[in-house]
């Protein structure tokens, strides 16, 4: 379909990487974003790329290390990944994934204490154990939104920011159309990529997206000293340590939250920084010194199943839906580059999807979030 | 495997945060003189009051500069907290009444972070205010707040502001005033407006020796009678001209050269352009703010609990346009300096770095990178410094761009040829004072809170690896992973 009009609707990492991958592929697209690229969890998560639960993690872990080169602009990829245990119950259950890992030929190793402080020197020597994923690792988020956008254009794409888009037109069972409020793009076919938008968005369409919105968080230190291994998780926190040093970590309670149709209007942190600071300290007592100097949050969708929904529609036809469930940052040059063999092709090309697919819901209870206690507060 | 959903997500917050340790009905943050004043009125009123100050900070801090702009001129005394705590009280007589009044005082306590439920956030049990000494963090229930935090000083780079010496005037009237431990002996100060020559005067009672003012407009911009009196002092004031570096030592600053060539010895440049109020807070909790050129800066909006008073409210309306003549500064001082000066001292972005959007030397610069630049990134939408932050890294460093977000700020509206207004305030975040995470920890948290938290929302589903899904494994795995959470 080479010359044809792809409107992408979210310029996050999903939206972007599918861009991305299509203008690859000689496809014109345009991505309309509500503000500036990258400005929802696209730009505010942990960085994290070792998604082993999802069937795009062969193509994620194939992906990663070429997408500095591919994309032509420094994303701070950085390779593998070690889980650090600080209590039996947590090295029971990281031994547990390690196992798995084994078992499905993923390359990882069990570390005792001391192998554990030789390659992260600011974990606790209270540390029972740790797990070293051979694979994996994590990248920059506000880099990589930035490194798609660029490369997606340097291609020939479009970025078009501060426009919400309102709605569609269709015809004959297909999107024609996508509306902003001050313009009408034509189109042969449409992605929505719009995070936590996607079911008011898909409304328009007359299609029932099951998706809840939540809010989570992360604290980020002062730069401490360079670790050899950077890709540090454990003691149930996720997070990295950045190339310039600093400490960005996340984990813990999230909070439910009424999905506004023209996206969040604040997307404030809480004092859970403290909780998060004191699982950061056990886990890194020789940081326990170094200053926290920002808080954040992010909103993020899940469906029902917490799995992504990754599907083109059969009506209209032409447009494809994409929700990465909390877990798509890593996951985006995977998933950019299935959402583009789904707009040409109609079929993922190198991995079975069909775990994703929308039609999972089906039948789906009207109750699904009360029943999961996914309610927002009031 | 099916689960058993119970209607309660026990990965959720509701209901794992802590309840605040105390409440008050009325928390002011600033004792300054209007922070004060506000403290024993509401105290009059019948309110009970917790009025807490930051200062004195410790040492360490004052090396970042924070919460003003110290630019390492402090002498060896500011390392004793004793002396600096009996100093805060001596400078403070008003302290005594407020007590006297029935206010509860804490000096040496800094607030950090003010959250209450609103848009995005409905899980607080109420509204709180967080705060922290050198001990420990703990979060104190309100009904009001009065935000009585001052202003901060306004740094403006040149060729060298980024080592020791360089300071601002709020930090040097404070290291004078109140602790006795200015380290200067010899200083130039830059600007005429009312700060500047305050500023001067005072250093010159001090006993420093003042070696000029500099000023980029073509007359004194303060008022007769200031001017009057440090001409009186002897004091020369250079107008229309602008510094064009500093040179220095070991100890820092050694000399000041101004445009014209001529060069000034001193150990001490006080940039004394302007003051911003200190709406860290307010900005923090999502508080209404506004542009307020006469006074300052953006400046708190009001609400109904939320209340600012002195510099924090806005400063005096004089006529004065601060936005103004600050912007002539960083245009005049952009334009006699290389593009290498240093903006961003935390993360050592130059000026031709944040212009050309970007990353850090630790990061490669391939040619297509290379290619983009702040005019490039315009094309897709207005200049957020925000965004620049994310790429170029300027205003993430330890002192909270406090010495940089405002420069930030500026040139970007300068590059884009946009009015100052149109440009959006860089974010605050809690912690709006660096916190070490020993400090900021809940380390007695609920124990609700630790039964609630997984690593990431703690659906099983979510993490059974897909070859498994379906086959025994995929129950080991809830099992092992969230025992206790689902049936
Ligand atoms: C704190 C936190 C930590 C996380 N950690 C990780 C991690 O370590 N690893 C990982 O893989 N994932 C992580 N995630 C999840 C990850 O960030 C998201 O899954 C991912 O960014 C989703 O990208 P997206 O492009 O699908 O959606 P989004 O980033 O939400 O982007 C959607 C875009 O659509 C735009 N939009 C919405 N409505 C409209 C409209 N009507 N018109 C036009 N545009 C619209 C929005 O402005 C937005 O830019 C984390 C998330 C958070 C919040």
């Amino acid at each position: 379909m080479s010359g044809a009009e792809v409107i992408i609707v979210g310029g996050g990492v999903t939206g972007l990487s599918a861009g991305w991958w299509l203008a690859r592929s000689g496809v014109k697209v345009t991505v309309l974003d509500k503000y500036i690229v990258g400005w929802e969890a696209s730009g505010r998560n942990g960085g994290g790329a070792s998604h082993y639960a999802s069937p795009l993690f062969d193509e994620e872990q194939r992906m990663w290390p070429q997408m500095d080169e591919l994309l032509g602009y420094p994303t701070e990829h950085q390779k593998e990944r070690i889980i650090v245990a600080m209590t039996e119950r947590q090295w029971e259950q990281y031994r547990f994934v390690a196992e798995r890992h084994t078992r499905l030929n993923h390359p990882v190793a069990l570390l005792d204490t001391k192998q554990v402080l030789d390659m992260v020197p600011l974990a606790s020597e209270k540390a029972y154990g740790g797990v070293h994923y051979k694979f994996g690792g994590h990248a920059n988020p506000h880099r990589t939104v930035q490194a798609y956008a660029w490369a997606l254009q340097d291609l020939g794409g479009t970025i078009i920011q501060h426009s919400p888009v309102t709605g569609f037109e269709t015809a004959g069972g297909k999107a024609t159309a996508v509306k902003t409020a001050t313009a009408t793009y034509g189109c042969d076919a449409v992605v929505v990529a719009a995070g936590p938008q996607i079911p008011q968005l898909m409304a328009h369409l007359g299609v029932d997206i099951p998706l809840a919105a939540a809010r989570a968080e992360m604290i980020i230190t002062e730069p401490a000293p360079m670790m050899p291994l950077t890709g540090v998780d454990g003691h149930k926190l996720y997070g990295r340590q950045t190339m310039r040093g600093n400490l960005a970590y996340g984990g813990g309670p999230h909070e439910w939250l009424d999905t506004e149709g023209d996206g969040p209007a604040a997307r404030p942190s809480t004092p859970l920084a403290r909780n998060l600071a004191k699982r950061l300290a056990e886990l890194f007592p020789k940081a326990a010194h170094l200053n926290v100097i920002r808080s954040w949050a992010g909103v993020i969708e899940n469906s029902p199943d917490g799995r992504p929904i990754i599907d083109r529609l059969t009506s209209p036809d032409n447009v494809v839906v994409a929700s990465m469930s909390s877990v798509g940052f890593g996951l985006s040059p995977a998933s950019g580059h299935a959402i583009r063999d789904l707009v040409i092709e109609g079929k993922c090309s190198f991995a079975d999807i069909d775990i994703l697919k929308l039609a999972r819901f089906d039948g789906l209870e009207a109750d699904w979030r009360e029943k999961r206690g996914w309610m927002p507060l009031s | 495997m099916e689960l058993n959903y119970t209607g309660t997500d026990l990965c959720a917050v509701n209901g794992t945060r802590s309840a605040p340790e105390m409440r008050y009905d009325v928390i002011v943050v600033g004792a300054g003189p209007s922070g004060i004043e506000a403290a024993i009125d509401a105290v009059k009123a019948g309110s009970s009051v917790l009025l807490v100050d930051e200062n004195p900070v410790s040492g360490g801090l004052m090396g970042n500069d924070v919460p003003l702009y110290f630019g390492g001129r402090m002498t060896a005394a500011t390392q004793q907290s004793e002396r600096m705590l009996e100093a805060v009280f001596m400078s403070m007589p008003a302290l005594e009444s407020a007590m006297d009044a029935g206010v509860e005082l804490q000096l040496g306590t800094t607030a950090w972070g003010v959250y209450r439920n609103g848009p995005g956030v409905a899980s607080l049990p109420e509204q709180v205010v967080g705060l922290a000494d050198s001990e420990r963090s703990w979060l104190v229930g309100f009904e009001r707040i009065v935000l009585a935090t001052g202003a901060r000083d306004l740094a403006i780079a040149f060729p060298g502001w980024n080592q020791p010496g360089v300071m601002g005037a709020a930090a040097l009237q404070m290291l004078l005033t109140r602790y006795d431990a200015f380290s200067g002996r010899r200083m130039l100060v830059l600007g005429s407006h009312d700060l500047a020559l305050e500023t001067a005067l005072l250093a010159h009672e001090r006993g420093v020796e003042v070696a000029g003012l500099v000023e980029v407009r073509a007359a004194p911009q303060g008022a007769a009678e200031l001017v009057a009196k440090v001409v009186a002092a002897g004091i020369a004031i250079h107008c229309g001209h602008v510094i064009a570096s500093a040179k220095g030592g070991i100890d820092g600053v050694e000399s000041a050269t101004l445009a014209t060539g001529e060069t000034i010895t001193c150990d001490t440049i006080c940039v004394a352009i302007g003051l911003i109020p200190s709406i860290e807070l307010v900005d923090a909790m999502h508080g209404p703010r506004a542009l307020e050129p006469m006074r300052g800066g953006y400046v708190p909006a009001g609400e109904a609990n939320v209340s600012a008073v002195g510099d924090c409210a806005g400063l005096a309306d004089t006529g004065f346009d601060h936005i103004a003549y600050r912007m002539e500064w960083m245009q005049a001082l952009s334009n006699v300096s290389a593009d290498d000066t240093i903006i961003c001292q935390c993360e050592e972005v130059t000026r031709a770095d944040l212009i050309g959007v970007q990353p850090p030397h630790y990061l490669p610069r391939p040619p297509a990178m290379c290619a983009r630049s702040l005019e490039t990134l315009r094309q897709d939408g207005p200049a957020n410094p925000d965004q620049i932050k994310r790429l170029t890294r300027a205003g993430m460093g330890v002192c909270q761009g406090r010495r940089c977000r405002d420069q930030v700020a500026m040139l970007l509206a300068l590059e884009s040829g946009v009015p100052f207004g149109t440009i959006p305030l860089a974010t605050h975040r809690a912690p709006v004072r660096p916190l070490p995470l020993k400090i900021l920890a809940e380390w007695d948290e609920p124990a609700a809170m630790d039964a609630a938290w997984d690593v990431w929302f703690g659906m099983p589903p979510a993490w059974v690896p897909h070859e498994d899904i379906g086959t025994r494994h995929e129950d080991a795995h809830r099992q092992m992973l969230y025992t206790g959470m689902y049936e």
